[in-house]
């Protein structure tokens, strides 16, 4: 109920925002929604949107198994965590920009390299999280599952990854938001669809009511696979703690 | 089976710098049925012997012969569950071979029945350590270690876990290690009792108790109590006139 009264809020806003601004800098709702249908009933949009979606589904799935993995083995063991902490800084710290731009440089402008950029830019913040979780770990249940002589994938299930979820449910989210602001520049720079491609478009035609029929449908998106999936999963791992008042 | 244990040393470095020494020279046996029951000073050392007996401390002097394949069932002195798995799952996952008679039996002994669902941090430190039990239990142990499993609980229900301590041992040849403080406690349940020294650790004294387990009376453990502090009190005499030598 305050979630609906809160967008409605903000769609009041909007709208006299729009009627002061004018509709050529900022459209109005009703605007909006017309080219949303219009681009929604000639297909365009779910073309785009699914081309984004797939390249944020891949780059995402790649960039949090490989920082999982990665991270979670700096967190274990002290001679991985000093061989790749340089690296860790070099990547965390280099513009999304000149990842994606070496990428199509080097790999031309391919599927392969707009993914791989993406990855690249989301994995060292996943690496991150996940290496304070394994730091964080509690040794004494280490102990515990040692003691009664638990098999390594059984401990690992049941006494290491639950400690992780959350850690991987903060790496999920923040990467979530990450991948989907980086997909559309990586897409702006050499990808011929999705909705980096369109805005892009929409910018050079100065088309504001296209601009934000595709962003806001993309966060529309975004929002429900936030609600769907992502506080699910963390309402599932976390389910034991008593609950705040 | 038989456990063996000959540590020569234990020493760790503090964050301070310097080292501090452990445990001193500690040579003793049990064999399958047997209690040994450890007691000492707090801080001296008895949890440092007990990480290094069932091998998570692999950095000390000496050697531990554990029977090779030997199942162990442990109570630490925290119930260290795993606070995302219910009741029965802590147990379970310990103890995977468990039949569901065997575990209702032991819930039922524990009167964990109402809790088998509940997570540990729904509990008390009370019912958490009555879960840790189980879980020791549950895995039919060939060694059993009990790391002060009756501390916090009330009276009533302490006398009833060492019952089922002494049934449990009674009924499997399983080597097991006590460490109290309660004299009452390692009377009741010890065949042998090592009194250990405060910090660096070394066993002061080696009392065995001839009465089996299930022929000690009030009146028994009465006349036990006063023979150990009768050697006490001789040990503190030595001492004394070793002193007055010196």
């Amino acid at each position: 109920m305050l979630r609906l009264l809160s967008f409605a809020l903000f769609l009041a806003i909007w709208w006299i925002a729009a009627l002061f601004v004018g509709g050529a800098k900022l459209p109005s709702p009703p605007a909006v929604l017309n080219v949303t249908i219009a681009e929604a009933a000639s297909g365009a949009l779910f073309l785009h949107l699914g081309a984004t979606l797939a390249r944020v589904a891949l780059a995402f799935v790649l960039a949090m198994s490989l920082g999982s993995a990665i991270g979670y083995l700096m967190g274990r063991v002290k001679l991985a965590d000093r061989l790749g902490d340089p690296w860790l800084i070099l990547l965390l710290n280099l513009p999304a920009l000149v990842v994606i731009v070496l990428a199509y440089i080097w790999a031309g402008l391919t599927e392969a390299a707009a993914i791989a950029a993406i990855a690249i830019n989301k994995l060292p913040t996943a690496v991150v999280t996940l290496r304070e979780g394994t730091r964080a770990l509690d040794r004494s249940l280490d102990e515990m599952a040692s003691v009664f002589a638990m098999p390594r994938w059984r401990a690992f299930r049941h006494v290491v990854l639950p400690q992780l979820a959350p850690y991987i449910a903060a790496s999920a989210r923040s990467g979530l938001s990450l991948v989907w602001k980086i997909v559309l520049v990586a897409e702006l720079l050499g990808r011929p669809n999705g909705v980096g491609f369109e805005i892009g478009v929409a910018f050079q035609l100065f088309d504001t009511p296209r601009l934000l029929a595709y962003s806001l449908t993309f966060a529309a998106v975004v929002l429900v696979i936030e609600t769907a999936l992502v506080q699910p999963f963390e309402a599932r791992a976390t389910r034991w703690r008593p609950r705040a008042a | 089976m038989r456990l063996e244990v000959e540590i020569t040393g234990k020493t760790y470095s503090s964050a301070a710098g310097g080292t501090h020494e452990v445990l001193a020279p500690v040579k003793f046996a049990l064999q399958s049925g047997e209690v040994g029951v450890l007691i000492g000073p707090s801080g001296c050392g008895k949890s440092t012997m007990l990480r290094i007996i069932l091998g998570l401390d692999r950095d000390f002097d000496g050697h531990v012969a554990r029977p090779p394949g030997a199942r162990i069932g442990m109570v630490f002195q925290e119930p260290r569950l795993l606070p995302w798995r219910s009741v029965e799952q802590n147990v379970r996952l310990a103890a995977p071979d468990v039949t569901e008679a065997k575990l209702s039996e032991l819930f039922k002994i524990l009167e964990l029945e109402a809790h088998r669902s509940h997570f540990p941090g729904e509990l008390s430190l009370g019912l958490a350590r009555r879960v840790a039990l189980a879980r020791a239990f549950a895995v039919e142990p060939d060694l059993l270690v009990l790391d002060e499993p009756l501390a916090s609980l009330d009276d009533a229900l302490a006398g009833r876990l060492r019952d089922e301590i002494a049934t449990l041992v009674a009924s499997r040849p399983v080597m097991t290690l006590l460490v109290t403080h309660s004299l009452d406690d390692a009377i009741r349940l010890g065949d042998r009792l090592f009194f250990l020294s405060p910090r660096p650790a070394r066993i002061v004294q080696e009392v065995p108790i001839a009465v089996p387990r299930d022929a000690r009376g009030e009146a028994e453990i009465a006349a036990i109590r006063a023979g150990l502090a009768l050697r006490i009190q001789a040990e503190q005499c030595d001492d004394r006139a070793g002193r007055d030598v010196l």
